[in-house]
């Protein structure tokens, strides 16, 4: 008995030495990030902390961010999506003619005015852009999952296919301007009520996540944190939330892009967790046989994975053709690269079985802020790919080091 | 080498231990130059570790006794030396590039080349040389991925004959043979020796070893029983050999009763994926009762692991035959729907096949049993943990928290959540292959108590394993397979370790 006991402390001494590792490898990113920022804040004299620039950021994340959440779900199923920035540029193209030639043209032949320019005409376009996303999603998802095709092909073939339509559609030239309406999901702000709005719904999530998985864990006898580490980290992740909302007001306020990425974020994550598809995408990148010999329907997996990347896909194509003010050729080019960057810098791997949201969010993040900072110090463009493309490198190495 | 010069290969008290087991124990033989020489023994007896002391992946120093190899001690670093000295060994998995042709495999990191460039020609004509010198007849142009498994093993034998070769080792060549292919096979390791060749043939099945072995050698627990001329010997003595020992006291006492039958399989037969023209299974029937144990036996590629995994909807090419679930007929087409019908299955690798290593305790538990626990496509994390929790406590599984990643744990340990993981669905009819495969003693005493608790709850249990007294001790009825078939349904209170070994081996 004394033996058993023996046995066991040191079984969960090894797991808290394991999960502290774990937890360092997440505490490094974001000391990274925080190393980041403090550099650029010095090498700027501080301009790269203010609020105007710091909302910037943000929003530049955004887009990237969207791709990146959809990313982390195709990766940790062990695959890959090479296609994300052409499926953006296709749907921001689409929902741009639908909006400039398409529907004016079929208003004016149906002799109805609200195909004009509008909320109706913002609507639709909205909705037959997410329409044509899930549509490339599954298909894609079809070939890879049903044809048994690998992702990677699939998706360049995609990449080809879709920068293809786009060039057929706008005949090469940019589409614009976008209904008003419209813009405003890539360049409005919130106001302050709805801002404050915001930050109490925050708040309120937070303390209500907090205390149901403090009982869920009481319930059952699962080790939870003491009273006073609970107050104080509930109260650190409040104030963030509220500090954040108060930086971007004395700026305009939240963008809107910012607003959705959050939303988007906190919905996946949710998602990826606690539903049986975010489980189940984890099982088939972990081990797919032992997914398949337990019964799991892993071809319908992989194509409602893909249908949401390509949901995903089309929302940063209405946000990056929001804020451009016009659908262009080259929108949403290699947009690819860096989602796929900010999921591996985020600490999702590449073989599979386990992923990150916020992770990624994080990686998107680093990715925007040397962007950013270093255009900001007039370094030219070249010196930003490469040394982006060093830190893909070393965060790789530093996560294959800690293994 | 003193005496007994026609000596080839002289082993001398080679003991080799490994971490908590002795693999090999003061095992000596010899094997004669010129001759085909059988080796057998059931699985872990030590076969393939002597193998590796002599091509030495096991490099001398790493174990105890001495090894003679044509009259000089042979002190292998590695398998280079082990081939320059004319040791070659072909394993069970073939080892080709099916992309490139016979030539281009034979010669594979030795091509006839000047300056880096193949000499294409030499690479060809050298191979047809090989090849007609060996007797073997495969074209030297032909893509390996075009031929039959059998003409594969040609080319494995071909490249093992590139060069000075003095003993030739085969590990199992058979497995996946067919009668003819085997036949040809037979064909040319006879040639070989009249070539001069001397050969080591390691096989489980009887037939093949007694027909073209001159002297059979046992291992069995790590220690060599004997050899002994084919001529001089019966297939029943050499079983007697193998099998030795009778099981004793390592098995919980009976609780369970037979009630009525709930699973019937008639006319199982399929295809092996992999080589439509074989059968991997071949008119299997059988029955299973609530509350019964119905043990499968059979050696190494009998077709155990495939009679189950197609059962489950996972194996093979158009399986055919019937499966009844009380009485009434069922379609399984899918883990799918034999997970809905009420089965589960826990997998012979569980790393490979059973559980998802870096996943924590409760996600491997709940995998096939998520629907249950979700509110729609919501999980019930709280639903979740308690019966996780539940069968952590029930199954008495060592785990630091539920949240634990599955690799963490032992073995023994990692094996009670991948049956916990099917217990989780309440199946009915519950298959086992190797349910003790590498855990301790103490856990494989547990893993037996839970499979005879199960069996008296009213679960029909199916249990494959190659361990004999395992086999002997816990089944109420032990199938016998032999090749894809059906050699013989025994009764538990027939059952004797020749019994069950000579239907193995030989068939019916």
């Amino acid at each position: 008995m004394g033996r058993a006991q023996l046995a066991d402390v040191s079984l969960v001494e090894q797991a808290r030495g394991r999960r502290l590792k774990y937890n360092l490898r997440a505490y490094t990113m974001v000391f990274a990030l925080l190393a980041i920022w403090l550099a650029l804040a010095v090498a700027t004299q501080g301009t790269f902390l203010e609020p105007r620039n710091l909302s910037n950021l943000f929003r530049q994340t955004a887009i990237n961010g969207y791709l990146a959440i959809g990313m982390v779900f195709v990766i940790t199923a062990g695959h890959i999506d090479l296609s994300v920035g052409a499926v953006a540029g296709l749907t921001g193209a689409i929902a741009a003619m639908l909006q400039v030639q398409w529907l004016p043209a079929l208003g004016a032949q149906l002799g109805v005015a609200w195909l004009q320019p509008g909320w109706p005409s913002t609507i639709i376009s909205i909705v037959v852009a997410m329409i044509v996303g899930v549509a490339i999603g599954i298909w894609q998802g079809v070939w890879v999952a049903y044809g048994q095709v690998p992702a990677f092909i699939v998706t360049l073939g995609g990449l080809l296919i879709f920068r293809g339509s786009i060039l057929g559609i706008t005949k090469g030239i940019n589409i614009g301007p976008m209904n008003p309406t419209f813009q405003g999901f890539g360049q409005a702000y919130l106001s302050s009520a709805a801002g404050i709005a915001l930050a109490v719904a925050a708040v309120a999530l937070i303390i209500l996540y907090t205390v149901v998985s403090r009982r869920n864990k009481l319930k059952y006898d699962f080790p939870v944190r003491p009273l006073w580490a609970e107050a104080v980290l509930t109260t650190l992740y409040s104030g963030l939330a509220v500090g954040f909302v108060i930086i971007m007001h004395r700026y305009r306020g939240v963008p809107v892009p910012v607003v959705l990425l959050i939303v988007i974020a906190t919905l996946f994550s949710f998602i990826f967790s606690r539903t049986q598809l975010g489980r189940y995408t984890c099982a088939i990148g972990g081990n797919l046989e032992a997914a398949r010999l337990s019964g799991l329907n892993v071809r319908r997996v992989m194509v409602q994975i893909f249908a949401l990347m390509g949901i995903l896909g089309a929302m940063a194509g209405i946000v990056l053709t929001a804020r451009l003010n016009a659908a262009t050729a080259n929108a949403g080019n290699q947009f690819e690269m860096n989602a796929i960057a900010s999921c591996v810098i985020g600490g999702t791997s590449l073989q599979g079985g386990a992923g990150s949201i916020p992770g990624a969010l994080l990686g998107a993040l680093v990715m925007a802020s040397i962007d950013n900072g270093l255009s900001m110090l007039n370094v030219q463009a070249f010196w930003q790919q490469i040394i982006k493309g060093l830190i893909l490198m070393v965060a790789v190495l530093m996560d294959v080091k800690s293994r | 080498m003193q005496e007994g010069s026609d000596a080839i290969l002289d082993i001398r008290n080679v003991t080799k231990d490994f971490p908590g087991t002795r693999a090999l124990d003061d095992v000596s033989m010899e094997v004669r130059e010129g001759e085909i020489h059988g080796l057998c023994g059931e699985n872990g007896a030590g076969k393939s570790t002597l193998m590796k002391i002599l091509s030495g992946t096991h490099p001398h120093g790493t174990y105890e006794g001495q090894v003679f190899f044509g009259g000089e001690p042979a002190r292998f670093a590695g398998i280079r030396d082990s081939e320059a000295r004319g040791i070659r060994i072909i394993h069970q998995e073939l080892a080709l590039v099916k992309q490139m042709t016979v030539a281009e495999n034979i010669f594979l990191g030795a091509e006839p080349a000047k300056c880096g460039i193949v000499d294409q020609m030499r690479l060809y004509s050298d191979t047809r040389e090989l090849l007609s010198r060996s007797g073997l007849n495969v074209p030297g142009a032909a893509l390996v991925g075009t031929l039959g498994v059998g003409q594969q093993q040609m080319v494995e034998i071909a490249k093992a004959l590139r060069g000075h070769v003095r003993l030739l080792i085969l590990d199992e060549p058979t497995s996946a043979l067919n009668d003819s292919e085997v036949e040809s096979l037979m064909h040319t390791l006879r040639e070989l020796r009249n070539a001069g060749v001397t050969c080591i043939y390691i096989s489980h099945k009887l037939r093949e070893l007694f027909d073209i072995a001159d002297r059979i050698t046992v291992l069995r627990d790590g220690r060599c029983i004997g050899t002994k001329p084919t001529a001089d010997v019966t297939e029943d003595e050499i079983i007697a050999m193998m099998v030795g020992r009778a099981p004793t006291g390592r098995f919980p006492p009976k609780t369970r009763t037979a009630g009525n039958v709930m699973f019937s399989v008639r006319d199982w037969t399929v295809r092996n994926p992999e080589n439509k023209d074989l059968c991997a299974v071949r008119n299997v029937s059988f029955d299973v009762s609530a509350g019964e144990i119905l043990g499968i036996s059979g050696l190494m590629g009998s077709g155990r692991t495939e009679l189950l995994q197609s059962l489950f909807g996972e194996y093979g090419f158009q399986p055919s035959g019937e499966i009844e679930i009380d009485g009434k007929k069922c379609k399984i087409g899918s883990s799918r729907d034999a997970i809905a019908l009420g089965m589960g299955l826990v997998t012979e690798d569980r790393k490979n096949t059973g559980l998802i290593l870096m996943h924590s305790v409760t996600h491997n538990m709940t995998l096939p049993s998520l629907p249950n626990l979700s509110n729609g496509p919501v999980i019930d994390t709280s639903s979740e943990l308690a019966s996780t929790s539940e069968l952590v406590k029930e199954l008495n599984i060592k785990a630091p928290s539920v949240e634990s990643r599955v690799e963490t744990l032992s073995g023994g340990n990692q094996q009670k959540v991948s049956i916990a993981k099917w217990l989780m669905t309440s199946p009915r009819i519950l298959m086992l292959d190797e349910p003790t495969r590498g855990i301790d003693v103490g856990t494989k005493y547990q893993v037996y108590e839970l499979m005879d608790r199960l069996a008296a709850s009213g679960m029909a249990i199916i249990m494959a394993s190659s361990d004999l007294p395992e086999i002997l001790g816990m089944s109420d009825r032990i199938l016998v397979m032999h090749e894809g078939t059906m050699a013989g349904i025994v009764e538990s209170e027939e059952a004797n370790p020749e019994r069950i070994m000579s239907l193995a081996a030989m068939g019916a």
